[in-house]
């Protein structure tokens, strides 16, 4: 008797077609042609051979640092957010050395944290951002529900400087529901966020419990700007990341919002606080001008609407990264004023993605006082998500050196 | 104006780069093709450390005869230091940014004698 443990056996391909070979023989097969039409390999196994074989000189240095798949250069979203090898730091996150304990995630933010100065940090996703474009409804719930609950355990229970605004699977309205009221009072939940690139109108009829579920919880709910390239229409005529990125990360925050203002939402939710997230800060007065003039005219189309809708987005909270900066002396403080800065103007870095922002991009402005400035770096998230204020380890030393020092 | 001698020229190897602390100003020495450039080690933009980032060459876009874009090539005529923390671009040789000739690296005199190094702040 024979007698073998697969287990024991080589994962090679004869090993594994040892019964089609045995068919082989049993046909006969040695006494006619067999042609295969359709068959593969998986070239990526191959890619930097491959990738010398490209013409351009730019686009083969491109290849040789993305590779094949993942999110990249040759994925259907057609991403290269990291400039081709110019920036390293995303590549440098994942060798970095860190203790067994506390969780590598804590470790990392809390290093960035402090080398910025920033006490308490609101932690987002960067490839689960993307669940929103995932064809099934059930892994996005079912992923989306797996972060939530790892970050709440992990990170959110161990690390009372870091908080969190949660995902919600858009796609699927009462899973949103269920989410809010699974999670909403979790320490360090601070509010609840969308991909903004959801395919969903956030005026549904089904969506109208979540948002009541988040104002009576006084949880914020946040739209974070995103993108979609290959698979979509609009964006699909562009052919630089640049281009999509510059375009898709307001595009998407200015359709929800003006829908959002459009239907009243203000109106029917008045309590809900909204956060519009990483679309800069120059789409603004923008819209506001926009919809106003539009507004003045076609009242009756948005009968739900008190006012103007200008006067409800100064009412909305913004993120102020990537914060344009240009030669934009003018523009940038009148901005400011606009928007109501001084109140609804809340610091983000966006660390350590490709255009981060570091505390002086609001601490250098020369058109603000000091009062507004820890305004918008602090302590306007203090009030909006009822923070208690913790400060990091490294600058309460200073504060005492400092104090020591002018101690006579 | 004050020469204040960085390093020995062995000490920076080709195509690299020494950091060194004058006082209270970091300035990057850096190598390129054999010759030497200093530069605040400051980038204009948000202050990161631009002398310690990937060199990269010029892209530049080829057209054809229609003015059609053909496709990039590399310009190994020009080189850039690229900061690390937003990919600025600057000239290595003049410190001029790639794309807007009014932001620029704060550039000092160095040069070399005697096997020396030596940086004008």
């Amino acid at each position: 008797m024979l007698v073998r443990n697969p287990q024991d056996a080589e994962k090679d391909t004869p090993t594994l077609l040892a019964h089609a070979a045995e068919q082989a023989r049993a046909r006969k097969y040695e006494d006619f042609l067999i042609v295969d039409v359709d068959c593969h390999h998986y070239e990526n196994a191959s890619f930097p051979e491959i990738a010398a074989y490209i013409d351009d000189p730019v686009l083969r240095q491109n290849a040789k640092v993305q590779g094949m798949g993942g999110q990249g250069w040759t994925s259907p979203e057609g991403s290269y957010q990291e400039l081709n090898g110019r920036i390293g730091r995303v590549r440098d996150r994942f060798t970095e050395k860190t203790p067994s304990s506390p969780h590598r995630d804590i470790t990392l933010s809390l290093r960035w944290m402090d080398a910025l100065g920033v006490d308490i940090a609101c932690l987002f996703p960067t490839p689960m951002l993307g669940l929103a474009q995932i064809p099934r409804l059930d892994v996005e719930i079912a992923l989306g529900r797996a972060y939530n609950r790892w970050l709440v355990e992990n990170v959110l229970a161990n690390e009372p400087r870091i908080k969190a605004m949660l995902y919600l699977p858009f796609n699927q309205p009462e899973a949103c529901y269920a989410m809010v009221e699974e999670f909403g009072d979790k320490p360090g939940v601070v509010g609840f966020m969308v991909t903004a690139t959801h395919q969903r109108a956030v005026y549904d009829n089904a969506y109208m419990k979540t948002y009541a579920a988040l104002e009576e919880r006084g949880l914020p709910l946040a739209f974070h700007g995103s993108f979609i390239w290959g698979r979509e229409n609009n964006f699909s005529l562009a052919n630089r990341f640049i281009t999509v990125h510059s375009l898709g990360f307001t595009f998407y925050n200015m359709l929800h919002l003006t829908n959002w203002i459009m239907n009243a939402l203000p109106e029917r939710f008045p309590k809900l606080k909204l956060i519009w997230i990483e679309s800069g800060l120059a789409w603004l007065p923008f819209l506001m001008q926009r919809l106003d003039n539009e507004f003045m005219s076609r009242t009756s189309e948005c009968p739900g609407l008190k006012r103007r809708p200008s006067e409800y987005m100064r009412e909305m909270y913004y993120t102020s990264q990537p914060m344009e900066r240009v030669d934009n002396a003018e523009a940038l403080p009148l901005t400011f004023k606009m928007i109501n800065a001084a109140t609804q103007l809340l610091f983000s870095s966006d660390y350590p993605h490709w255009d981060m922002d570091l505390p002086s991009t609001i601490y250098d402005l020369p058109f603000l006082d000091e009062t507004t400035k820890r305004n918008i770096l602090g302590e306007n998230a203090r009030h909006l998500f009822n923070l208690e204020p913790i400060f990091g380890e490294q600058k309460l030393l200073r504060r005492a050196e400092r104090a020591l020092q002018n101690t006579p | 104006m004050t020469e204040v001698q960085v390093c020995k020229a062995s000490d920076i190897a080709e195509d690299g780069v020494l950091i060194v602390h004058i006082d209270d100003l970091e300035v990057g020495v850096v190598r390129h093709r054999g010759a030497y450039f200093a530069y605040r080690n400051h980038c204009p933009h948000q202050g990161g450390p631009v002398c310690e980032g990937v060199r990269m060459p010029k892209v530049v876009a080829v057209l054809g005869p229609d003015r059609g874009y053909v496709r990039s090539e590399f310009d190994e005529s020009e080189v850039h230091l690229v900061c690390p923390w937003h990919s600025y671009e600057f000239n290595i040789e003049t410190g001029v940014h790639a794309g807007d000739s009014k932001v620029r690296l704060q550039k000092f005199p160095v040069s070399e004698r005697d096997g020396n190094v030596y940086v004008t702040i």
